[in-house]
């Protein structure tokens, strides 16, 4: 069964988590966030000009690294790393030494749930990875672990303990994730829904990863949080997240972990130009119909029984099967080597090497 | 996205009555169903009268009826299952059906929510069974695709069925309600979601809505207990046929929905008592999940009708030798089947 009588207040993981920001502006949002975020350590990724300064809030505890910092860190490695994309917050993934990740954008702030109660969506979001998912049966209830929910009438016993939470996908009020010809034809459309539920990706679903609001378990599936080649020199954009996530299902779907969406929300306050945007993802609008039915079609062997090696596979597959798609493949397949090359490099002790049954206790 | 209003003469709201006073039922109800024709189905093994207000329009269904019209069967309408028999007589394109102990809810902001308009919304909008969507229903007022969402798939398939959930008593099973006896659904989560293909769900005959045409022979009483009650909590016949109906969906391509409309349930029965003829339920489901999860219907099977019979045939050879009740159930499926073709012959 689900959750006993009182359900155990939720350790903070303070010394257990890492947020990671990539900017290249300014961290000024991060005041609004200080009651909920003040308490961790924080990884900031600056993208563009590493000449320039960011400043952070006083009081926070952080390492920064800008280009410069990447390179001399990663050497030749550097070149799998985006630049002048959000897309290289993956750096402060891999450089992030603890066992939990929540990356934010810095034009995200904190929303209010119906009561007018302010989110603590870092606190959602730890609880929503400290929970087992459900995917291999879907819970018309939703979450069954959160407080006041449970397992339906049919829902297999034996299936009650649910999976490993890998990753935990937040949402947003005000502007949504939409794609560019969806803003240029709703403007002003706003998300003003509050849907409270939680709830798990079923076993062999996809979906759209935003990177705006997201958290994961990094022992669990963060070599597979390889945001991809975007950017500068690129030719796509804003399929940073996309990529990461698709890499990333595929890869829960065969560890047997889940994936969690829903709450929390934050507020999402700017919505980028969607001229530039569709300039960005257009290639993305067409390949993504090559994509899909790859990522959806993908299989895994059984000697895939760590990230790494799941992930090196798909880089194969990437290669073999999306490179006559376009040339950018090839290049993403063989980035995607070097990203796990990486990785192992800087986490040489085994993170992210968890095997298939990394049972988490409820 | 907007759709050409559905005519209420496309609609049939289909009640099973298991008790025989239904006036508050059907006066709390009025608002939203007095629109549409209603087939009340009794529950055979009830005695009394039934009681219901004036100002609808509506066909009732008694032992008699049942026994007249299909004759000779197998096919046990006892209980919840009576409601069948009004899915089997309806010639309307979509069915709603709720349990009689059930009421309108209200939605957060305090008004009462319509689960007919609902559930004739969720059936005819489409349905996105093959990618997820994180904003849920697409089609729904305010939300959209979100960005990454394949274009191709925005069209969506056609949604066949519409399962809609509970507040205060959920539809928990008897185990979790006994070990909680005080818990109550109160948390309204205003979504609409499509149930991804391959992902199967316990489909709950509490409060549900399908397209007739598209798989209404998919929804049969086939899977009885040996001591099923008449508290939800004593059966599995819904859950049983709901599986089946997905997994039908799945391979015609067609949409499930689940989330709104809410319903408000009652307290009734005691899950305690019902523990013991429950968990035979619970055992059962435990093998038939893994046997669901795993078939394959042939490329030839292109209707409803079609599925269901292979599916009986599936159920017969690989789970029939482990439970007589699984036999039963895919006879069950068959004489279901050989029913509603009679019934479809018929002259309307």
């Amino acid at each position: 069964m689900a959750a006993e009588s009182r359900p155990a207040p939720t350790p903070l993981l303070k010394d257990e988590l890492d947020i990671v920001i990539p900017t290249i502006r300014n961290l000024d949002f991060l005041e609004m966030w200080r009651p909920f975020f003040q308490q961790y350590h924080l990884i900031i990724v600056q993208d563009g000009d590493p000449s320039k300064t960011i400043k952070v809030p006083e009081g926070f505890d952080y390492e920064l690294y800008n280009r410069n910092d990447i390179n001399r860190i990663l050497g030749p490695k550097a070149s799998c790393i985006s630049f002048k994309d959000s897309a290289c917050r993956c750096f402060g993934y891999m450089v992030s030494k603890k066992k939990y990740i929540y990356t934010i954008d810095d034009d995200c702030f904190v929303a209010k749930d119906p009561s007018g109660k302010d989110i603590n969506a870092l606190d959602q979001h730890i609880k929503n990875l400290l929970s087992p998912s459900t995917p291999f049966f879907f819970n018309t209830l939703y979450d069954p672990y959160r407080e006041g929910a449970d397992f339906v009438r049919g829902y297999p016993f034996s299936l009650r303990d649910g999976a490993p939470t890998a990753v935990s996908h937040g949402l947003w009020l005000n502007i949504p994730d939409y794609d560019a010809p969806t803003q240029l034809v709703k403007p002003l459309e706003r998300n003003t829904r509050y849907v409270d539920a939680v709830m798990t990706i079923p076993k062999g679903t996809l979906f759209p990863m935003c990177g705006m609001n997201l958290a994961f378990n990094r022992e669990l599936i963060g070599p597979a949080m390889y945001f991809g080649l975007m950017g500068e020199g690129q030719p796509i954009g804003r399929y940073d997240d996309m990529w990461a996530g698709w890499c990333t299902k595929v890869i829960c779907d065969h560890l047997g972990l889940g994936v969690k969406t829903g709450l929390p929300y934050i507020w999402h306050s700017k919505a980028s130009n969607p001229f530039v945007n569709l300039k960005k993802e257009y290639k993305g609008i067409f390949w993504q119909e090559e994509l899909i039915p790859f990522f959806q079609q993908a299989t895994l062997s059984k000697d895939c029984t760590t990230v790494q090696k799941c992930y090196i596979e798909l880089a194969k597959q990437v290669k073999a099967k999306l490179g006559k798609v376009d040339d950018y493949f090839n290049k993403l397949a063989d980035a995607m080597v070097t990203w796990i090359e990486a990785w192992d490099e800087l986490n040489p002790a085994g993170a992210g090497s968890a095997a298939l049954s990394a049972g988490s206790s409820k | 996205m907007s759709q050409a209003p559905i005519k209420d003469n496309e609609v049939d709201i289909v009640i099973g009555a298991l008790r025989s006073d239904l006036s508050s039922f059907f006066n709390e109800w009025r608002a939203y169903f007095s629109r549409f024709h209603l087939i009340i189905v009794k529950d055979p093994d009830l005695k009394e009268e039934l009681k219901i207000p004036d100002g609808f329009s509506l066909n009732v269904y008694t032992k008699n009826d049942i026994d007249r019209i299909v004759g000779s069967t197998s096919i046990s309408f006892s209980g919840y299952s009576c409601r069948y028999f009004g899915f089997l007589v309806s010639k309307k394109k979509y069915i709603i059906s709720i349990d009689d102990d059930c009421h309108p809810a209200k939605d957060n902001k305090g008004n009462f929510v319509d689960a007919v308009a609902q559930h004739i919304e969720n059936l005819t909008t489409p349905a996105t069974p093959f990618f997820f969507n994180t904003l849920y229903d697409p089609y729904r007022d305010g939300a959209d695709f979100v960005r990454g969402y394949p274009f191709s798939l925005r069209n969506g398939v056609n949604c066949a069925l519409s399962c809609g959930l509970w507040l205060n008593l959920a539809d928990l099973d008897a185990p979790t309600q006994a070990l909680k006896p005080s818990e109550r659904n109160n948390r309204y989560v205003d979504a609409v979601l499509t149930v991804p293909t391959a992902a199967l769900l316990p489909v709950s005959g509490i409060n549900i809505a399908f397209d007739r045409e598209a798989v209404g022979p998919a929804l049969f009483p086939a899977l009885r207990l040996a001591e099923e009650g008449k508290v939800r909590w004593e059966t599995i016949e819904d859950i049983w046929s709901g599986m089946c109906v997905k997994v039908i969906c799945d391979h015609l391509g067609l949409g499930v929905k689940t989330g709104l409309p809410y319903v408000w349930r009652t307290d009734r029965g005691d899950a305690i008592e019902s523990l013991k003829k429950e968990w035979e339920g619970v055992k059962l489901m435990e093998e038939v999940v893994p046997f669901l999860q795993s078939t394959m219907l042939p490329v030839t099977a292109a209707t409803a009708e079609d599925c269901v019979v292979e599916m009986a045939k599936t159920v017969k050879q690989q789970l029939g030798s482990s439970n007589p009740v699984f036999g039963h159930a895919a006879d069950s499926m068959l004489e279901w089947v050989r029913i509603w073709k009679t019934m479809g012959s018929r002259p309307s």
